[in-house]
């Protein structure tokens, strides 16, 4: 395969199960110009330069133009003033400094490690939940029955969204998360698909948001709702504070499933580790950064260069699209001894599984308690679990990667410790 | 290069971060022989950082400051006696036990010690402290919470303004005596010396600029009363704390041959010491704040960093020179280091002396949080974050690139980019 | 000279964390709150010595910090 096509290659779904060989191809130019413009930074040293560079920005969302609808108040009125606020109202995850640190601030004030901690504890108990409702089963879905409901209560809980509501998002957002996902970027109709996503979504939370004004509650949307100074209260704007909690509440669906999912993917391959966890629960936090590494969640993100940056033998242009392939990163030998190896025996990871720099995660000790609570329950106490589709299905995206089910076999489920 | 010999025994002078990191790195590298650290005073290799914030504040016990081993030494330890002499010859330390140890291969960490008052019977008056051991610290600490009237701290350097913002934690009265135009304006340029300034004066600080002591007196009982300053003006104090810089500790090493003198230990570029005539020993190493080296990023020119992370890098790079186990390339780590006041957390890499211009980057002083980058000659030296720390990777970058300044034109958060001079205070001396 | 005696057990951990290093991604103050803090937005502080009791969170603050930056010795435990 040319050089030039090896990320387009990554986007197709017949490599989804294992893209890694092609990182390792792309690795061979650190920063590499793909035919369609688009510069792949693979290797470890190349992003983490990049991920602290000014002159790469996160604001690579394309404008939003919402679709004609022959209503002449929406066309020229309702829909313009829409799109201009949707534009200049990104979540942070698009922005750039300063906007970016002011919203930013304002959630993680309401990111209390008191708050997170109190999810810790009902991780676990969730987690429990979750697998005694199996204790008949000989086969599970590990994805529907624990590493999509447990993420899913968590991130409802700590924002204050009611989880009778749960299922009428959840398919907004996987089409949100779909964002992530280059081609999507550029596709106009899956962009405007995107913007009535955003719209349904929108109208909810601001419902949610007045709903917390006049009943505060002790969670992130009742804080993040209040006035500045006031119950802790962050003082944000209302079309900020809509976009931040959509982020919130998406970011909280779509990534975390996938590191519970693809952890217990890598320990049902690696059945001498999964036993070790069982008996080892000490090991629990060294093992998630592996995994970390090894097979992250969130496979790369994009960015755009503001003025042309040297870097690694190659000068990425000024406007250019840069993707910063972390999943690579991840795997590059100059940094890691066998990297292919899943070792959660190996010292001083210093992976991209969260990204980096200023964009570095929001949730992520909140991820990191729940794959804990869920990877050692689940090595404790899934009988002799089998996967039954090596590899199993995935789900389309390739920024946000993981498996769609995982179907495993089991001998039963041993009760609670 | 000469390898060690198997039954060797390596020497380390100063039980200091770079001299624990130092014989760390020796084992590491796979030298098996004797290991001997020596140490004047009679604690366990410490952090210093914390002294003059958490210790101060209390928030941590002065012995809490222990530093972890990160490998196992297996070595002998001779704490509570000082080094007083070298005799390169017989290769042998001379202790002040009256014992000597011979030598095979010898790593000089003997870092510095706080420059004292300069009028000895002054500085001989109860409440009068400089701050640089585990000691001092503790002292200090004592002094604080026995309740002073006013706190003097003479000299606004790094220490200066870090004793005065854990003072002000305590709530203690702070008077703060500098003769430059704005705290760590030496350092960092008059700009930045101002914005250093508010930060003090927000934080109840009375900060002192343009002025020194001229005296301290003391009552019948021999306790320091007030200091009169040189503008005639005087400060009523019962603690002060001497805050003028420190001197590297040195004296062991006269009579060695070795160039050595109040800057430090001259060394090569690969780490072995210098004798008068300047060829290297290839028997001894120095690192941490003791040895003065040419910096390959600044042209050569011989420098001596009081800074944390050269006694980590310096000190491995020394015990691995010594193991035999360097290639003998240059010595060349980035200098960097961060100092928190207040709440807000400086930090900065490469070397701002020498530098002609320098531009605000990223955010703005009146956020709190920006960063300042520094050029000399149309390159790029140093760049400073107050808050902003995330972002000065990409300028330590441009720095080891020798990139023309300013070296980010177009990016995020920039807001005009102003060339303005650095405003170092005329007295500026080399140090 | 012998080497210095073993610590006595139940002696604390010993921690350093290199502050050039660290760009306040806070993952220790979550891992271990006891014993990390920020002050301010980047100014860390965090207690040099904690209880040998606090193993384990205190290991979730080292595996967590994103630039690696904490340094652990754990008297009882040699060797890590």
């Amino acid at each position: 395969m040319k050089a030039g096509r090896l990320f387009e290659a990554v986007k197709d779904e017949a490599n989804r199960a294992d893209p890694y060989p092609l990182y390792a191809r792309l690795r061979e130019t650190p920063v590499s110009r793909q035919d369609d413009g688009t510069y792949v930074v693979s290797t470890h040293a190349a992003i983490t330069s990049l991920l602290h560079d000014p002159r790469i920005s996160s604001e690579t969302l394309p404008p939003s133009e919402r679709p004609r609808t022959g209503n002449p108040l929406s066309d020229w009125i309702v829909n313009p003033v829409k799109d201009h606020l949707t534009n200049t109202h990104r979540p942070f995850i698009f922005r750039d400094p300063p906007d970016h640190d002011r919203l930013r601030m304002a959630v993680m004030g309401q990111f209390t490690h008191q708050r997170v901690h109190a999810m810790r504890g009902r991780s676990h108990d969730l987690v429990a939940d979750l697998l005694d409702k199996q204790r008949d089963a000989s086969r599970l879905d590990l994805v529907c029955d624990v590493a999509y409901p447990l993420p899913v209560t968590v991130i409802c809980e700590m924002l204050g969204v009611p989880p009778e509501d749960e299922p009428q998002f959840h398919g907004w957002a996987t089409q949100l998360a779909s964002a992530l996902e280059p081609d999507n970027l550029g596709n106009a109709e899956a962009r405007a698909k995107n913007i009535t996503t955003f719209d349904e979504i929108s109208t909810y939370m601001r419902g949610l948001i007045k709903e917390k004004r006049r009943h505060p509650q002790d969670d992130m949307l009742s804080g993040m709702s209040g006035e500045s100074g006031k119950n802790g209260g962050a003082g944000m704007g209302e079309v900020d504070l809509i976009a931040t909690a959509i982020l919130l509440l998406v970011a909280g669906h779509e990534t975390t499933v996938n590191l519970i999912a693809n952890s217990m993917l890598a320990l049902v391959r690696h059945p001498d580790i999964l036993a070790r966890l069982a008996g080892e629960s000490d090991l629990a936090p060294r093992l998630i950064e592996e995994m970390l590494r090894y097979d992250p969640p969130v496979h790369f993100r994009t960015r755009t260069a503001l003025s042309a940056i040297d870097i690694a033998g190659t000068t990425i242009p000024e406007g250019a699209d840069i993707v910063l392939l972390l999943a690579s990163g991840n795997r590059d030998p100059a940094v890691f001894r066998d990297p292919d190896r899943f070792d959660p025996d190996r010292p001083n990871i210093r992976h991209f599984g969260f990204g980096g720099g200023l964009h570095y995660c929001a949730g992520a000790p909140l991820a990191r308690f729940e794959a804990e609570a869920a990877l050692v329950a689940l090595a404790q106490r899934l009988v002799h679990p089998r996967l039954i589709d090596d590899p199993p299905p995935y789900r389309s995206g390739a920024a946000l990667r993981g498996p769609m089910h995982l179907r495993l076999a089991i001998d039963g489920v041993a009760p609670r410790r | 290069m000469t390898g060690i010999p198997a039954e060797g025994h390596a020497v380390v002078v100063g039980a200091s971060l770079a001299g624990l990191r130092g014989a760390e790195a020796l084992r590491r590298a796979g030298f098996a022989g004797r290991l001997t650290l020596i140490g004047d005073e009679p604690h366990r290799p410490y952090d210093r950082p914390p002294l003059s914030k958490a210790v101060l504040t209390g928030d941590i016990a002065p012995e809490a400051t222990s530093l972890p081993n990160l490998h196992a030494l297996d070595a002998e330890w001779r704490l509570g006696v000082a080094a007083i002499g070298l005799d390169r010859e017989a290769r042998e330390v001379r202790l002040a036990d009256g014992a000597s140890l011979s030598y095979d291969r010898l790593l000089i960490a003997t870092g510095s010690r706080a420059r004292s008052w300069p009028n000895p019977a002054e500085a001989g008056l109860a409440g009068i402290h400089t701050l640089r051991g585990r000691d001092d610290a503790a002292a200090l600490r004592r002094a604080l919470d026995a309740g002073p009237k006013r706190v003097l701290i003479i000299g606004a350097g790094f220490i200066g303004c870090e004793v005065a913002a854990s003072c002000r934690a305590l709530d203690r009265a702070v008077t703060l005596i500098d003769p430059g135009p704005a705290p760590l304006a030496r350092i960092l340029g008059q700009p930045v010396g101002e914005i250093v300034a508010a930060l003090h004066r927000a934080l109840g600080v009375d900060l002192r600029s343009r002025t020194k002591v001229a005296r301290l007196e003391g009552d019948a009982s021999g306790r320091v009363v007030r200091a009169i300053l040189e503008d005639g003006g005087t400060v009523e104090t019962d603690l002060v704390v001497v805050a003028l810089g420190a001197v590297r500790n040195t004296k062991w090493l006269s009579g060695s041959g070795l160039d050595a003198g109040p800057d430090g230990v001259l060394c090569d570029g690969a780490g072995y010491v210098l004798d008068a005539e300047g060829r290297p020993d290839r028997a001894i190493a120095a690192a941490g704040d003791v040895a003065r080296f040419p910096h390959p990023l600044y042209d050569g020119r011989p420098v001596a960093l009081e800074h944390w992370g050269h006694a980590v890098a310096q000190g491995d790079h020394a015990g691995r020179l010594l193991a035999g186990a360097e290639t003998g390339a240059a010595y060349a780590e980035m200098p960097a280091f961060w100092s928190s006041q207040g709440g807000v957390t400086i930090k900065s890499v490469g070397l701002t002396e020498g530098a002609d211009a320098m531009v605000f980057a990223q955010g703005t002083p009146k956020e709190g949080r920006f960063v300042v980058v520094y050029g000399a000659k149309g390159r790029c030296i140093a760049a400073l974050s107050f808050d902003s720390g995330r972002w000065l990777p990409a300028y330590a970058e441009q720095i080891a690139a020798r990139a023309p300044f300013p070296p980010i034109r177009v990016g995020v958060d920039l807001h005009g980019l102003a060339v303005l001079p650095p405003g170092f205070p005329e007295e500026r001396t080399s140090s | 000279m012998p080497d210095l005696p073993p610590p006595p057990t139940g002696s604390p951990l010993r921690v350093t964390v290199d502050l050039n290093r660290c760009q306040a991604y806070a993952q220790c103050c979550y891992a271990a709150p006891e014993h990390f803090v920020l002050h301010g937005r980047e100014a860390l502080f965090y207690d040099p010595a904690p209880s040998a009791s606090d193993r384990l969170a205190i290991e979730r603050a080292r595996v967590s910090c994103p630039v690696q930056a904490i340094r652990v010795e754990d008297p009882e435990r040699q060797g890590r």
